[in-house]
């Protein structure tokens, strides 16, 4: 199962203190689908505003992005740029 | 297809052709934004506030529109009233209803230089004439100009609906701060306890602007039929169109965006400022309209990036390891909130392998301009304040400043500060490089008398992203071809895109002519910022000439009548496959292009992607000053850029990517900064007083590229054009305190502050 960190200030409305998940998903879609489920209004605030570090990997506006069954799941802000 | 590896023999892509779009820039043809004209064209010009913050009670407009040749006059009222949405915009999120209010004021204006109305004419003094006719009646409000100001308990507020966000309780009081922000891991305040020296200081940084060469700029042309067209400078036509039809409240469809070249943007032309009240007096005049800034009005009316105030703690064992670290960063954000707090706290200490480190962050809104994105929006600053920290806790453990960051330096498998496990980067690459180069072992020679010679190092770091980008392949009849990139060339991408494409299709890049594409010409492209144009637009363009290369194959396979699994392409050629694939003589690009209506019509394809995992980017800069003791004037005499750059695509643009930021860096060290009166106004809104590095002013920058290729890209780009910036402060800073023994922790280090700083130490 992926290791998904949601210890980011952004999270922390929807979380409250839990810092780490073990969840059993396979793209950054299922990843959104499951916050969701289990944080209702994290789904879309991961969509809109944050990132997804997969492995290190920084993915963001994307639904396909695959995700490892070992993959470190890393949720930050969403980044630009100048 | 990925084109790395020690077999792959590249014969374009790391190659320095000739700039395509070099001799229209040196003969003066190149058309930017003030250059166009189009047939019926009136001309328009803004009436802005001389007041930091005012209510507008009345605005008069009957005498400018009685002047002869006003054609139409707007204020906000000819705006819609959108309501708030949120946006991610070229440095962060941004607000629709706030940037339709940064376009034209609503109520009040917040800034000096807050649009009020705008006039169009037939003329562009007969518009400026008018526009002085406009008769505004403010009620004068107290203003604060920095951050402090704006924080101080009583301070003016300037938006009564603004609560601060991401502190708990949730405050019920209006305040300046727009949010806070804050990211952590470990526990830093207990780790401070096994370090045996710790240095922490107070630092500030002025706002600074991009000072791009070409003033904003566009024409617009709005049809009675609903159909608008705008031709301007910026750093993404499909960012014009979006944000023009959200504030104008069009569809998409009906707005048409023609990018011209680029005068510079650095981030700064990542929003609309005129081309919003262009279509406006368009639509009301029913003529093409033009605007163009003057130098005044980009200093007053555009956004620069943020100022700040950052407080740094760090603490290290005896050998030097770090062991704890603190950063507060409070950044300005002008009128609006948006400054750049976030990758300003995401990135302050990227660059070390820590494990216990806390940086948190407040945005503020204060009586200036609106900020606006630059080269690594919040990097810079947040990165002064710490490699000045890291510099100073060298010192002060007796360390070699460099071995001091290898000691410490972020690498494969580290946990960033700001969360994830770091991949494939180069950090350690770069610092190993900048310390035993020539120029960090030579000597320093002797300073002339009154003057000290000194040395700094610094490092940096930046996020690069990705994201949505279109690009097509077309070739033509003769065998030459087109590539059309969905964004626009600030920085050499017309080039690398056409490198790549040849590369692929095995042909010289001579023969292949790019194009940056109007909305309607091209797919969507996200805009041209955060390093991602040669990485993102880069792999579409690669993915339209791969499926070009396919076909070129079937349709030699065609005319030779075998399978298309038989064919190969090799050096611009298809030639059969091996020996059962039968004897013919190599096919060229030309010969084929020749043949294309008779195999199926033209041969061309179209890519639209969006791209994941743009790499980090990492870069050690070592500079050399000379500080005049009488005078407090700092020469640069040595400087040199040293970045992971993943793979230069065309090394001679790369190394102008890191000389340009390196010297915009130098620039926001040595002298640049706004100054205001007590009124709140900007007394220095020109390059006279606003004083940017020139050439006479610097050494060459001398470039060290380290090549440490993202496996994401097919030929291991990764975005170059923000890092360079982000080490110059702190490297300009800890050169002067290795020449002086003096820690300059203030912005800028011009003559008067470093002549104080060294009549205050004698003292």
């Amino acid at each position: 199962m992926a290791t998904v960190n949601v210890s980011n200030q952004m999270c922390r409305p929807y979380v409250g203190d839990t810092q780490e998940l073990e969840l059993e998903v396979d793209t950054v879609r299922a990843l959104i689908n499951e916050l969701e489920r289990r944080f209702p209004g994290l789904g879309p605030q991961v969509e809109e505003s944050m990132a997804v570090a997969i492995d290190g990997v920084i993915v963001q506006d994307t639904y396909l992005e695959p995700i490892g069954p070992d993959s470190e799941v890393f949720l930050i802000p969403k980044i630009a740029g100048g | 297809m990925n084109y790395l590896g020690k077999d792959v023999q590249l014969k374009v892509v790391g190659t320095r052709p000739i700039r395509p779009d070099g001799v229209e820039k040196v003969n003066g043809r190149a058309a930017f934004g003030a250059d166009v004209a189009v047939s019926g064209m009136i001309h328009a010009k803004v009436v802005r506030s001389p007041h930091a913050h005012a209510r507008i009670k009345s605005i008069d407009t009957s005498k400018a529109e009685a002047v002869k040749g006003v054609s139409a006059v707007i204020t906000g009222a000819d705006l819609p009233d959108i309501p708030s949405e949120e946006a991610f915009v070229g440095e962060g999120p941004a607000n629709f209803r706030e940037m339709s209010h940064n376009v034209i004021a609503r109520g009040k204006v917040l800034y000096d230089g807050h649009a009020v109305a705008a006039v169009a004419a037939t003329s562009a003094a007969i518009a400026e004439e008018a526009a002085r006719l406009v008769e505004v009646e403010y009620e004068v409000l107290p203003h604060v100009i920095s951050v402090e100001e704006a924080m101080a308990d009583g301070a003016p507020v300037l938006h009564d609906d603004m609560f601060t966000q991401g502190v708990d309780p949730k405050p019920t009081k209006a305040s300046n701060v727009a949010k806070r922000v804050e990211f952590k891991l470990g526990d830093s305040n207990a780790a401070f306890s096994k370090a045996d020296v710790i240095v922490e200081r107070q630092y500030k940084t002025q706002p600074v602007h991009q000072a791009y060469i070409e003033p904003h700029a566009c024409v617009v042309s709005y049809n009675p039929d609903g159909q608008a067209q705008i031709w301007c400078s910026s750093q993404g036509q499909f960012m014009v169109r979006a944000f023009c039809a959200k504030l104008l409240g069009m569809d998409i469809a009906s707005i048409r965006v023609m990018p011209l070249e680029i005068g510079g943007g650095f981030g700064g032309k990542t929003l609309v400022y005129l081309e919003p009240l262009a279509l406006a007096l368009s639509k009301k005049s029913g003529r093409p309209v033009k605007m163009v800034m003057s130098r005044e009005e980009v200093f007053r009316g555009s956004g620069p990036t943020s100022g700040g105030t950052i407080n740094v703690k760090i603490g290290a064992t005896k050998n030097g390891r770090i062991v704890a670290a603190e950063c507060e960063t409070i950044l300005q954000a002008g009128a609006f909130p948006g400054s750049p707090v976030g990758p300003a706290c995401m990135t302050a200490f990227a660059c070390y392998d820590l494990t216990d480190v806390t940086a948190f962050g407040y945005d503020v809104v204060s009586n200036r301009p609106k900020v606006a994105a630059y080269r690594a929006p919040g990097a810079p600053i947040s990165t002064f304040a710490v490699e000045s920290a890291v510099d100073e806790l060298a010192q002060n453990l007796g360390m070699d400043p460099g071995e001091l960051r290898l000691i410490n330096a972020a690498k494969d498998e580290t946990k960033a500060a700001y969360g994830p496990t770091l991949k494939n980067i180069g950090f350690v690459e770069t610092l190993e490089a900048a310390v035993a180069s020539q120029h960090y072992t030579s000597d320093l020679g002797e300073a002339p008398k009154g003057k000290r010679r000194g040395r700094g190092i610094a490092s940096g770091f930046w996020f690069n992203i990705g994201g949505e980008s279109s690009g097509a392949t077309y070739v033509n009849e003769d065998g030459t071809v087109t590539v059309v990139s969905g964004n626009p060339d600030i920085g050499g991408s017309r080039a690398s895109m056409g490198m790549m494409a040849a590369e692929v299709l095995g042909i010289e890049v001579e023969r292949v002519r790019t194009i940056v594409g109007d909305t309607a010409s091209v797919g969507y492209s996200f805009l041209t910022g955060g390093s991602r144009v040669t990485f993102a637009t880069g792999m579409a363009v690669t993915q339209s000439a791969e499926e070009v290369r396919d076909d070129l194959c079937r349709r030699a396979a065609l005319i030779w009548e075998i399978d298309a699994d038989a064919v190969e392409w090799r050096d611009g050629h298809a030639h059969p496959a091996g020996e059962n694939a039968g004897k013919f003589d190599p096919l060229s690009l030309s010969d084929i292009a020749a043949k294309s209506g008779r195999t199926g019509g033209p041969i061309a394809a179209k890519s639209s992607i969006n791209a994941q995992g743009a790499g980090p980017g990492y870069a050690t800069h070592i500079c050399d000053v000379e500080v005049d003791e009488e005078t407090g004037h700092v020469a640069v005499l040595r400087y040199t850029a040293v970045q992971d750059v993943g793979k230069a695509i065309h090394p001679a643009y790369v190394e102008g990517q890191m000389q340009g930021g390196a010297v915009q860096g130098i620039g926001w060290a040595l002298n640049e900064e706004y100054i205001y009166n007590k009124d709140g106004r900007l007394d220095n809104p020109g390059f006279l007083d606003y004083r940017v590095p020139v050439a006479s002013d610097l050494p060459m920058i001398e470039t060290v590229l380290i090549e440490v290729p993202n496996p994401r890209h097919p030929f291991g780009a990764k975005g170059v054009g923000e890092v360079p910036i982000v080490p110059p402060m702190a490297a300009v800073a800890n050169a002067i305190s290795n020449a002086t023994g003096l820690r300059m922790p203030n912005l800028p280090m011009s003559p008067p502050h470093v002549r104080a700083a060294l009549d205050a130490a004698k003292a």
